[in-house]
């Protein structure tokens, strides 16, 4: 075992992790701790771009911009956070631009801007330009633009280091972050990182349903780390489903494609999204999207001999714009379904995307120990992070945005705190909870496999808490996850050995999934209204008088080991917006 | 758009919902376990839709937990899964069963010219050492930052807009002959990346990026066997960045 010492320990390299790393190297001594290659994070995988009203192709302001968010989040987004959010947009922008980022151009050399759902022009009008973006490959960019900027500021990394657990001590009567615990892949040794500040960037959990836009490797380390330890998590029932997923596959088709003027068509070829959205059509956001997606399949007028998914028709748009606007993702319809979408609509179906929820910050990145209360040293940024920006449903390109306005200004304040205050102490034993977890995976004899597990939970996520919920589906959900729960402690892995431990890695992170799906499905059943992402069948309307309030989990241990959630509220904050029917 | 009857991909989505058998043979190493190499076949039912990652999945989940690889957006944007598949480096998650002859057994191998650490899991600090030597990120000289973007003309963008798509993956290094057999040569990818600066015209360091390139393990060092740009799973024109540096270093333009 070995013990390091850093001012400020980042956990992920992925956007928001790096964009603070960048921040944060230059105040401090700072670590990064990642499980994969900086640039192998998933942040490389988005497509369609970052909003900022930079006005720079039309009119546009930051305003309009916070009223559209507060609006896509179906009011549960806190406005404060918003404001800042989209104010703070443009400057996230042009550094980006001033790292290097190569953004498309317009015919006067600034960064282009093309539409995208949900973004309008006064508060609703009609659809605005409001997105930078390069090409399809807006993650992309982002991605290698920070991981270059790290490199010229000399970031220090500790590249396939698995964060496992976070270290609390109490000090005065007060819960402070301590470090972190980190299982290194290539040797099997496990590292203690002592830490004045500690960043959580590890992104989303999306790998706990099957047909997921989401990277195998997310699988809500993060979340999962801090929830074991007390912390809440908020907003967990709201998850994003994209509208376009490519047919049982779930690799992305952005949203972009619809921005460049792709539509959606049922099995008779109708653009069926008139009838749901009659101003933003297929540009309306992503849960009314998927909703009516679904309606469509159920009402028999989907495609194919199963009518299970619907088409994405790119056929009249020019070839030459499909080659410079959307060259990746006609790319994957081309390998991974061998179709042609110059001449071939591309079959799609949602995909579970985005987690709305998680850990529970401030708009400095603080962490939450309960509705107001801060956790000294503790910071949390981008998907594994809920502040929350995002509220009910989040718009595209505001996730882009979210890690570098957040990532920014976590990197800022941990580097800043830490110069404040000494190291806190380490808990007794510091390893212990990692070296048992480890030691009962290694010499397990159970006859559970992870795979099997993972299989059974992503397919009852799939099928009871997707696009469409009812107690019924939750129930069952909540039920099948409490007897995976119980199966999982028969879970043995065939690899004993130290080196590259990938099956001892797949099994940790499987247990991660099992205790956010929970908190999810349990968050969910509480929630008897429908709202952004979490629609309710038996709950179809926004509920205001009783559920206009986050929802807080809280991870319980009873005197004899037992382990519950209990559940708690959360007022939203609201400043500008009063909550209004949401119509697109 | 067509009346969408059954179209091409339903229609061989209907017909080939059946599965498959491949024999997948796997260049085994684990130096916990043994210091040599072996051959493993594993025997997989699998749709020939199916990705060379979701068969090594089917591996790892269903028969043996210690094969390793790395992977992780499974749809060839990270570039974890660089392997040597038929002979060839591909990404494993963008090369279809069907489009490798399943009929005769598919051979997984490591790429070459880096350490194996575990069955497909090389040591790539070397690969990414190379990567930073070439001052990897814009360098500007400007004292006063602009307050709003820097311009750039839309060609002036496209000039560099190949070399922006690489992903590290490192098939591009790892085919290459020169650096099978001297591993101090930058290797492609560092050319790529170098390239991507050069040619932008926002940057200013050309100069000296092309200093380092000039070095005897250098861009002159390439001999154009295309194996590069065969590799490259971005379809990145990796020897005619090449080249383009090497006649930047000669005319001094760029
Ligand atoms: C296909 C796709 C397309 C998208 N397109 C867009 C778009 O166009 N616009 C937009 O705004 N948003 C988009 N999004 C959403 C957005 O890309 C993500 O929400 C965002 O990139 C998340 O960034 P992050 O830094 O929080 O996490 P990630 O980029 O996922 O990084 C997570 C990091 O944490 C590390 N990590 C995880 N667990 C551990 C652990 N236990 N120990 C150590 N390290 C760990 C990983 O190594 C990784 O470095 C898209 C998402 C997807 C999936
Ligand atoms: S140039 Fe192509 S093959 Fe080489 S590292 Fe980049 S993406 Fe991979
Ligand atoms: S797994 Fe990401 S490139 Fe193959």
């Amino acid at each position: 075992m070995k013990i390091h010492k850093y001012d400020t320990v980042i956990v992920g390299a992925g956007g928001a992790g790096m964009r603070a790393a960048i921040e944060s190297t230059k105040r401090s001594r700072t670590a990064v701790l990642t499980k994969l290659y900086p640039t192998r994070s998933h942040t490389g995988a988005a497509q369609g771009g970052m909003a900022a009203a930079l006005a720079n192709v039309e009119e546009d302001n930051w305003e309009w911009h916070t009223f559209d968010t507060v609006k896509g989040g179906d009011y549960l987004v806190d406005q404060d956070a918003a404001e800042i959010l989209a104010k703070e947009a443009i400057d996230a922008v042009l550094d980006l631009e001033k790292m290097g980022l190569p953004f498309n151009r317009t015919p006067n050399g600034t960064i282009d801007q093309r539409r995208f759902g949900g973004h309008s022009r006064n508060h609703g009008e009609a659809p605005v330009r409001r997105s930078c973006y390069a090409a399809d490959r807006t993650g992309h960019m982002i991605l290698q633009t920070l991981y270059q900027n790290c490199v010229k500021e000399g970031v220090e990394f500790f590249n396939e280091f698995y964060v496992l657990d976070q270290l609390i001590t109490e000090e005065d009567g007060v819960k402070k972050s301590a470090g972190v615990v980190a299982y290194e892949l290539a040797t099997g040794e496990i590292h203690i990182f002592q830490a004045k500040a500690v960043i959580y960037a590890s992104g989303g959990t999306g790998k706990f349903f099957k047909v997921t836009s989401n990277a195998h490797t997310l699988t809500g380390d993060g979340q999962a780390a801090v929830y074991r330890r007390g912390l809440p998590l908020e907003d967990m029932e709201f998850f994003q489903f994209h509208p376009t997923g490519i047919w049982r596959m779930g690799i992305l088709l952005t949203e972009g494609a619809r921005g460049e003027g792709g539509i959606l068509r049922n099995k008779d070829g109708e653009r069926f999204m008139e009838k749901y959205a009659p101003v933003m059509k297929d540009l309306a956001s992503r849960d009314v999207v998927s909703r009516s997606i679904y309606t469509e399949i159920r009402e028999g007028r989907g495609c194919g001999p199963e009518g299970d998914h619907v088409y994405l028709d790119l056929t009249h748009l020019p070839p030459e714009q499909l080659d410079a606007k959307l060259p990746d993702i006609t790319e994957f319809a081309r390998t991974y379904l061998g179709i042609e979408p110059y001449t071939d609509p591309i079959p799609i179906q949602p995909t579970a995307h985005y987690a709305m929820g998680g850990i529970p910050t401030n708009v400095e990145g603080e962490v939450l120990s309960d509705n107001t209360t801060v956790v000294p040293g503790l910071y949390a940024a981008g998907e594994v992070a809920c502040v929350s920006v995002h509220g009910a449903n989040r718009l595209g390109t505001n996730s882009l945005l979210d890690i570098n306005v957040f990532g920014r200004r976590a990197g800022i304040a941990a580097a800043e705190y830490a110069h404040t205050v000494g190291f806190v102490e380490l808990p007794e034993n510091p390893a212990e909870f990692v070296v048992s977890q480890i030691e009962r995976l290694r010499t397990s004899t159970g006859n559970e496999r992870v795979g099997t597990l993972r299989r059974e939970l992503q397919e009852t996520m799939d099928a009871n808490v997707m696009v469409f919920r009812t107690e019924q589906t939750i129930k069952t959900a909540v039920e099948k996850i409490a007897e995976l729960r119980e199966r999982y402690k028969n879970v043995s892995i065939q690899d004993k050995g130290r080196r590259f431990n990938t099956d001892l890695l797949e099994a940790i992170e499987l247990g991660n999934l099992l205790d956010l799906a929970e908190v999810m499905a349990v968050s969910a059943l509480a929630r008897k209204e429908s709202r952004g992402g979490h629609y309710r069948e038996d709950y179809p309307n926004r509920d205001d008088v009783n559920f206009m309030r986050h929802t807080m989990a809280y991870r319980e241990v009873g005197d004899d080991g037992a382990e519950s959630i209990r559940l708690d509220y959360k007022p939203v904050v609201q400043t500008r917006y009063q909550p209004m029917e949401r119509k697109y | 758009m067509a009346t969408p009857v059954l179209d091409k991909v339903e229609a061989e989505a209907a017909a080939s919902d059946h599965l498959i058998t491949v024999t997948f043979r796997v260049r085994r190493f684990n130096p916990e376990v043994s210091a040599d190499a072996v051959w493993e076949d594993f025997q997989l039912e699998i749709d020939p839709k199916e990705r060379v990652l979701d068969g090594l999945h089917k591996i790892k989940w269903d028969v043996d937990g210690t094969l390793t690889f790395r992977r992780s957006c499974a749809h060839g944007i990270c570039g974890s899964d660089a392997m040597r598949i038929n002979g060839k480096n591909r990404l494993a998650c963008k090369t279809l069963i069907k489009d490798i002859n399943p009929e005769k057994p598919i051979t997984v191998e490591p790429i070459k010219g880096l350490t194996v650490l575990k069955d497909l899991v090389v040591d790539m600090e070397p690969f990414f050492q190379a990567y930073r030597d070439v001052m990897p990120f814009l360098i500007t000289k400007e004292t006063n930052e602009p307050t709003r973007e820097r311009l750039q003309s839309a060609e002036d963008r496209e000039r560099f807009d190949d070399t922006t798509k690489c992903i590290l993956c490192a098939a591009c290094t790892s085919s290459c002959p020169v650096f099978w057999n001297d591993g101090q040569y930058f290797g492609p990818a560092a050319i790529v990346n170098a390239h991507r600066f050069i040619f932008d015209s926002r940057d200013e360091a050309a100069e000296q990026r092309l200093e380092i390139l000039n070095d005897r393990d250098g861009v002159w060092r390439c001999r154009t066997t295309f194996n590069c740009t065969d590799a490259c799973p971005r379809g990145i024109e990796v020897t005619k960045a090449i080249q383009e540096v090497k006649r930047a270093l000669i005319t001094r333009r760029f």
